[in-house]
């Protein structure tokens, strides 16, 4: 069980916040440039799976898993983006997603009066919140190496 | 065990293969007293809902048919015009049927070569050296598995969500490819597979693992 990133976007494709923890692995290109090819790949997958499902969806896309990694995504009706990668194990990482946007993101975030919307979230608390939610978090295993 | 579809598609991402198994039909037809409550959009190839949902109505299906007629682009077969039928008081009431859009064949190979990049983006932005790409994808209504072979060539099946086993089916599949497809000495690679054996056994593949599951093969 790992917690390797976090990425936070909001509906317009702008990335608020990334988090790193165990990442093994960079991609080798900026991270500016990392959000934006990440951002347009959940965009085509969102749009992939719309025409593709053989019923009407409801959330859509959940996740994906590859031999190493699983991407999490938590998209909520005001289009704000939450991308969350594990290892291939972990469970009940929807919820958890859930537990960061309502107990992290609105409460130090959100209420924030000095956050403006649609700009990179900076605020030290949040960041710290948010790193000791993980850190207890059960999925946030060692490093295995 | 529900399978929804499997494609095949080669190496540089073309879809040479397709077919549609128990692909669900959703049309849904009801009568409506003026004015209309749902919100049409009209464009010059289809009249589709774009807000109002109702009654297993959604957004995004398009109206085929006006009171048992079929519609054709923005007409009816007799040539009139819908959206003038729709906006007369005097037609109602009125008979709608709306279904969930089909997709046509290029729309097919469109998403196929689609997945492909999202496919490489994926084994890409790993957190972890030595990713492979997409293995499992799942969305709340259908979970998609891909096999890649060490050729290139990848297995896709849409599945229902809680579906053990399907990575038999596939190397399964891939075993029928290596059979009747490359097998064949009318078949080009990389090129569309049209091979009556091929589709036959697959056929015949799918409907055994329908009945006893994937165990039975």
């Amino acid at each position: 069980m790992t917690i390797y990133n976090l990425y936070i976007f909001d509906k317009l494709g702008t990335l608020l916040y990334y988090g790193e923890w165990n990442r093994l692995k960079q991609s080798g290109i900026t991270k500016d440039e990392e959000a934006k090819l990440m951002y347009g790949m959940l965009f085509s997958i969102k749009s992939f799976v719309s025409k593709i499902s053989p019923v009407e969806p409801r959330e859509g896309f959940l996740y994906y898993k590859t031999n190493k990694y699983a991407l999490h995504y938590l998209e909520v009706p005001s289009g704000l983006k939450f991308v969350l990668n594990t290892d291939n194990t972990s469970t009940g990482i929807r919820e958890f997603l859930q537990n960061i946007y309502t107990k992290i993101w609105v409460e130090y975030v959100v209420r924030n009066p000095l956050w403006t919307i649609g700009t990179p979230v900076s605020s030290d608390i949040f960041k710290a919140k948010l790193d000791e939610y993980v850190k207890q978090s059960p999925l946030y295993g060692a490093k295995l190496l | 065990m529900v399978i929804y579809g499997v494609y095949i598609v080669n190496k540089s991402g073309g879809l040479i293969f397709n077919l549609d198994h128990n692909l669900p039909k959703i049309e849904t037809e009801k009568t409506f007293s003026y004015p209309l409550d749902i919100n049409l959009e009209y464009e010059p190839k289809r009249i589709s809902v774009s807000f109002g949902q109702r009654d297993g109505i959604n957004v995004g299906h398009h109206l085929v048919s006006v009171n048992g007629m079929q519609v054709n682009g923005s007409v009816l077969e007799d040539g009139r015009d819908v959206r003038e039928i729709i906006e007369s008081k005097d037609s109602y009431p009125l008979s709608l049927k709306f279904s969930r859009p089909k997709m046509t064949t290029n729309e097919k190979i469109f998403l196929a070569s689609m997945f492909y990049p999202l496919f490489a983006i994926a084994s890409q932005l790993s957190p972890e050296p030595k990713s492979s790409g997409i293995e499992v994808l799942e969305a709340d209504t259908f979970r998609l598995h891909c096999f890649q072979t060490l050729t290139g060539v990848k297995f896709m099946i849409f599945a229902e969500n809680m579906q053990a086993g399907i990575d038999v089916l596939l190397r399964r599949i891939y075993e029928l490819y290596a059979d009747y497809v490359l097998k064949n000495p009318f078949y080009s690679l990389e090129m569309p597979i049209r091979c009556e054996l091929f589709d036959t056994n697959l056929q015949a593949l799918l409907d055994q693992v329908e009945k006893g599951g994937v165990a039975s093969i």
